[in-house]
């Protein structure tokens, strides 16, 4: 699949660890290859055969020989220490520019989010932007991205693997993590730390866009365009009222509206529903009349016919898909 | 005093009372084969379950049950105790000794062990298994709902006190009851581990009685250790979990590695080479095990300066690693090689185990594991060296070791079926798995979705489980088609050590006289240079035995009653079962047991049919 | 009895608790025990350091600790150490009614030191440091509780043997078990010692 490999890194960082992975690798080959053709030889040679039956002298052992098998491995172990150190400081270090000179500069071009880590959803906060965006975080290229992870209920870990290694969101503890994406596109993420019956469905989306695209919406999910907030024409407007009856509590459109479910404003241009299901009417309908039965554990209730009637949904449904901000 | 303890009881009765390291060995061996058995099949629910993607054979809550089980049972109550098994029939036969130094309370452990398993286990049918992975962190573990977690901290407390017992037990017979003759430095290999395991579980296993305290405080007792709300610090619990659960590691694969230098020596017929700088090297990877928690912990945010630090401290344990397949490999060179199916399993283990601990240097190099960690990568690398290294060791000691325990000797050819089915199983099972963690899966996932690359390499991995499986069924079919081969069973390998010295099936006192040791490989050296059989080191005489006690299992059914009390938070339960508990206590520390004596004459006959 | 006998027959050795494989087993095995003692109450130690700031309003070490009552309860024990010292002299020269002396004083003495256990633990929680109100309160309790929980293991134990062995004089059975109870004491003495300085000295000063 693409972007989600730690082995075709997509940025920086990525880079870096692909590096790290391979210099590791071809050590280690090197050490295998060393110690399996040792072991063939004497298991070819050495091994018993028809009528054999002299005592092999009783060898104590060879200062020699242990020196050497001492010294060598230390040594290799260096090579793979040093950088490791290396690349261990400069991955914590998200304060310093990515590269280059003049470090006020670079430090303009630092985007910083927060990574809120809930089950079994993602929440991205844009403090410098008052933006809450939910699922996807989209960022703009070549663009060092500062994040802040935090969880709200159990211990969550934040992985792209395509653009940078995993930190974990500890509740209580907010740890720092930087990375950056110098081509646009759309990488994968997912949650490695077991958080519950539904962890397996935790991913979440980071999307690269250039500049002026990130400026966009960014301005867009601060400040929506009040007419689609409202739901455009008489069926969305129905939705808005359903919308209003029903998800508010907790869904947010625009700055009005609940957090304790993902934000909603740009739901319309999400390529998937719940984190996983392919973003189409049927999944985005059956999600809301029984999101346990897709995502177990989850905290989204579930609204059945005498909440939301089908036509009811049907109206919710063109709603939702109105919240874009992009085009 | 009773003289009496082998007439007149029912089988049933002197196996339930028994004090005998032999008998209690055999016990821990079928207890481990049995949890092994469970953890198992909990496995191939889960490769079923992962065979193809987006899979709903098992409902993710029950998954997650699974995998914690899978991990809990195969570590805790499967391999230790298997290891256990071998630690408490062949060590003291290997030192030359009567019997441990604590009877009563190796017997204790092993009912402890025993019942804490099936207390564990029971969660299954009281409304649901924990949850929250072995590692059971804090807070998905404080605030799981239902009682699986309750029966996880319960059912490891009470198996836990057994293995520290135990532990405690082998140390002081290892330190005070070695046969004359028999330093230190003439210990074999396997004894040497023992006594080195035996330390990383007195030194570690505390820790997890804490981890495990705090978790029960917290969820039983209205705890605030993990409550972020209350001023809690739920990274505490990872920190006490792993200064525990790295030594836990080494605990299972030190045995293997005193377990392989036995093996190897013996069917290379040639000494271990290098013998003081294996038992150095065991000392240092003892050491350095309680050095490197933290490398668990990279990703949890502790810093660059820990990381480093985290991170060469546990590079370098791979130096000794090092040091001993160097020493296995010029053990084998010049020697006379036979593939019996105890040695394959050996000679497998030393590539096997290379390619487990390659990973473990990768693994270790912080910047990197920030993609390693937590995928497929870290459960192909944990599978390489604890299948590779421990399952393999446990089943060379099978081999090995049968016709000592039980009279017979298990089918080569069977036995060859068995190994070769598993090792391809094995790696066919989990070397794919390195490539799965690389391309984004993650670990403890209950499915994976289509359509990003993972399905293939699920589907290989689990076709290899299937083929372990198999091949496990091979051995216990083994086991019951073998038992007419019992000739030959005293000393069937040529071996070198004092445990081929004496009988088999070994008597209860193991040796008619204490052995005097001469040499290092005591028994091979009397085979060479003297006459074939060990030196005495006293003359025939009365010997005197300890007595069985029932008390053990009833301490043990104590402390699990008074841990159902707590699992349901019921204090007349917790109050009984203490009663129980320190009641059976009492008893036996006012009553006053002088054990018995076996006359000469009764050895005199013994030894005559022995022969 | 058959110690009795022996007892009878011989004259005691100048270690009667290390005289016999049975005794030196104890002996080193308790040893080996304490050392996985110290690594629980190490951890314990760790989880109260990493949680003694987090008292989130309820009352903290400052407002709590008398550090005259502590002061009183550390003497207490390290007196009762000093007594089990004593009736270890009197294992070694054989006297045995000194030595059931001694013993007792020290039962009588973790006695009190548990009383005043409880005491401090009912005054803290009236003043409102229930175990469920802060993590302080829950690493609090359960470190100094695990201790006070020791003592009072210790106390039933020594009294079980002193019970038990109330008329038998010292015998090579019995010596190991009376010397064991006195390590174990000496060994909850010292994680006191620790709880004092770490708890409550640096709990007000600190």
């Amino acid at each position: 699949m693409e972007n989600l490999s730690a082995l075709d890194p997509r940025g920086p960082v990525a880079e870096m660890q692909f590096d790290l992975i391979m210099l590791s690798t071809y050590v280690m080959i090197f050490v295998m290859v060393v110690v399996f053709s040792i072991y063939i030889y004497v298991l070819l040679r050495f091994r018993e055969r028809p009528g054999d039956t002299h005592i092999p002298e009783q060898v104590h052992g060879n200062r020699a020989l242990e020196f050497i098998w001492t010294t060598i491995p230390i040594l290799l172990l260096l090579i793979l220490a040093i950088p490791n150190v290396m690349d261990t400081f400069t991955l914590a270090d998200t304060s310093a520019p990515t590269e280059g000179e003049g470090v006020e500069e670079e430090e303009e071009d630092v985007l910083n989010v927060e990574v809120h880590a809930h089950q079994f959803w993602w929440e991205f906060i844009y403090p410098d932007h008052d933006i809450n965006a939910g699922q996807e975080m989209y960022i703009p290229t070549d663009t060092r991205v500062n994040v802040e992870l935090h969880a709200s209920d159990v211990i969550h870990s934040f992985w792209v693997p395509a653009l940078a290694g995993k930190m974990d969101n500890v509740p209580g503890i907010e740890n720092e993590m930087w990375f950056e994406a110098p081509d646009e596109g759309v990488y994968f993420g997912k949650c490695t730390e077991i958080c519950g019956a539904s962890h397996w469905l935790m991913d979440f989306k980071v999307i690269a866009v250039d500049e002026g695209t990130f400026s966009v919406w960014a301005e867009n999910m601060a400040e929506p365009d009040p007419e689609i907030v409202e739901g455009e024409g008489e069926v969305a407007a129905q939705g808005r009222e359903v919308f209003e009856g029903n998800c508010i509590n907790c869904h947010a459109v625009g700055d009005e509206g609940g957090a304790q479910g993902p934000n909603m404003t740009n739901y319309g241009e999400r390529e998937v529903v719940a984190g996983f299901l392919d973003y189409t009417e049927e999944n985005l309908y059956d999600w809301i009349r029984d999101p346990d039965a897709l995502k177990p554990d989850n905290e989204m209730p579930g609204f059945d016919e005498s909440a939301i009637s089908d036509d009811e949904m049907d109206a919710l449904i063109e709603y939702i898909g109105q919240q874009r901000v992009l085009d | 005093m009773s003289n009496s303890s082998t007439s007149k009881k029912s089988v049933l009765w002197d196996w339930l009372t028994t004090v005998d390291h032999k008998k209690i060995g055999i016990m821990y061996f079928f207890g481990g084969l049995f949890f092994f058995t469970i953890a198992g099949l909990e496995a191939m629910l889960m490769r079923i379950q992962l065979m193809f993607p987006e899979m709903s054979f098992l409902h993710e809550q029950t998954y997650n049950e699974v995998l914690t089980m899978h991990g809990t049972t195969m570590l805790f109550l499967a391999a230790m105790p298997l290891f256990f098994a071998f630690m408490n029939f062949v060590v003291p036969l290997q030192i030359g000794a009567r019997d441990v130094a604590f009877p009563f309370i190796n017997s204790l452990g092993f009912w402890l062990f025993l019942f804490g398993g099936l207390l564990l286990n029971l969660s299954w049918f009281t409304g649901g298994a924990p949850d929250a992975g072995w590692t059971a962190y804090a807070p998905l573990s404080t605030t799981s709902a239902g009682h699986g977690l309750d029966y996880y901290i319960m059912g490891l407390q009470v198996s836990g006190a057994g293995t520290l017992m135990s532990g405690i037990n082998f140390l002081v017979t290892i330190v005070n009851m070695r046969a004359p003759g028999m330093s230190m430095m003439r210990m074999p290999l396997f004894t040497w581990t023992t006594f080195v395991t035996s330390m990383l579980i007195l030194f570690a296993f505390p820790a997890l009685t804490v981890g495990l305290l705090l978790l029960m405080m917290d969820r039983i007792f209205g705890g605030a250790f993990f409550d972020v709300a209350m001023g809690g610090n739920v990274v505490i619990y990872q920190h006490l979990f792993w200064i525990f659960g790295h030594p836990e590691v080494y605990i299972l694969i030190l045995p293997a590695f005193g377990i392989f230098s036995e093996v190897i020596s013996t069917f290379a017929k040639k000494r271990l080479f290098g013998y003081s700088a294996m038992v150095f090297a065991t000392m240092i990877i003892g050491f350095l095990g309680f050095m490197v928690w933290a490398h668990h912990m990279f990703t949890v945010g502790m810093g660059p300066i820990a990381n480093a630090i985290f991170a060469v401290a546990t590079m370098a344990i791979a130096v000794p690693t090092g040091i001993k397949i160097f020493n296995w490999l010029l053990t084998l060179w010049g020697g006379r090689i036979r593939f019996t199916v105890a040695n394959l399993f050996a000679l497998a283990f030393i590539p096997s185990f290379v390619m487990g601990g390659v990973t473990g240097v990768q693994l270790a190099m912080s910047a990197a594991d920030y993609q390693f960690h937590d995928t497929y990568f870290v459960v192909a690398h944990f599978h390489y060296v604890i299948i590779g290294g421990s399952v393999f060791g446990i089943f060379s000691a099978t081999f090995y070791w049968w016709p000592k325990m039980f009279g017979y000797r298990l089918s080569e050819s069977l036995g060859r079926w068995f190994f070769w089915l598993f090792l391809i199983g094995f790696h066919l099972t989990f070397f794919v798995q390195h490539f799965l963690g690389l391309i984004g899966m993650p670990r403890r996932v209950a499915s994976y979705l289509d359509g990003q690359g993972l399905n293939e390499m699920n589907f290989i991995s689990s076709m290899g489980a299937f083929m372990m499986a198999f091949a496990f069924i091979l051995l216990v079919i083994n086991v019951f088609v073998s038992r007419k081969n019992t000739d030959d069973v005293q000393d069937p390998w040529d071996g070198r050590t004092l445990e081929w010295a004496t009988t088999s099936p070994v008597q209860e006192y193991n040796f008619a006289q204490t052995p005097l040791v001469r040499e290092l490989d005591a028994f091979w050296h009397e085979k060479q240079f003297g006459d074939g059989r060990m030196k005495a080191a006293e003359p025939l005489d009365d010997i005197h035995m300890p007595n069985g006690s029932i008390l053990p299992i009833i301490i043990t059914t104590g402390l699990t009653v008074a841990s159902f009390g707590v699992i349901y938070s019921t204090w007349s339960i917790i109050i009984l079962g203490l009663l129980i508990n320190f009641g059976a206590m009492f008893v036996r520390s006012i009553k006053e047991d002088h054990g018995y004596h076996i006359p000469v004459s009764e050895i005199k006959r013994e030894q005559g049919e022995g022969k | 009895m058959a110690d009795q006998h022996a007892a009878a027959n011989q004259p005691l050795p100048a270690n009667p608790e290390k005289a016999t494989l049975e005794g030196r087993n104890k002996y080193l095995g308790f040893w080996f025990f304490l050392g996985g003692e110290t690594v629980l109450f190490g951890s314990l130690f760790g989880a109260y350091l990493g949680l003694r700031g987090s008292t989130e309003g309820a009352p903290g070490p400052d407002e709590l600790f008398h550090l005259d009552l502590v002061f009183i309860m550390t003497m207490i024990l390290l007196t009762s150490s000093l007594t089990s010292v004593f009736a270890v002299i009197n294992l070694k020269r054989g006297h045995f009614k000194k030595l059931l002396v001694w013993m007792w004083a020290t039962v009588a003495l973790g006695a009190a030191f548990l009383s005043f256990e409880i005491y401090e633990f009912y005054e803290y929680y009236h003043q409102g440091l229930g175990f469920t109100v802060s993590a302080f309160a829950s690493s609090f309790y359960t470190l100094v509780g695990t201790h006070g929980a020791h003592v009072a293991f210790g106390v039933a134990w020594i009294t079980t043997l002193l019970i038990r062995y109330r008329k038998s004089g010292i015998t090579l059975s019995n010596a190991p078990k009376f010397y064991t109870a006195v390590l174990y004491w000496h060994f909850i003495d010292v994680v006191w010692v620790f709880i004092f300085t770490v708890v409550y000295l640096l709990g007000v000063g600190g």
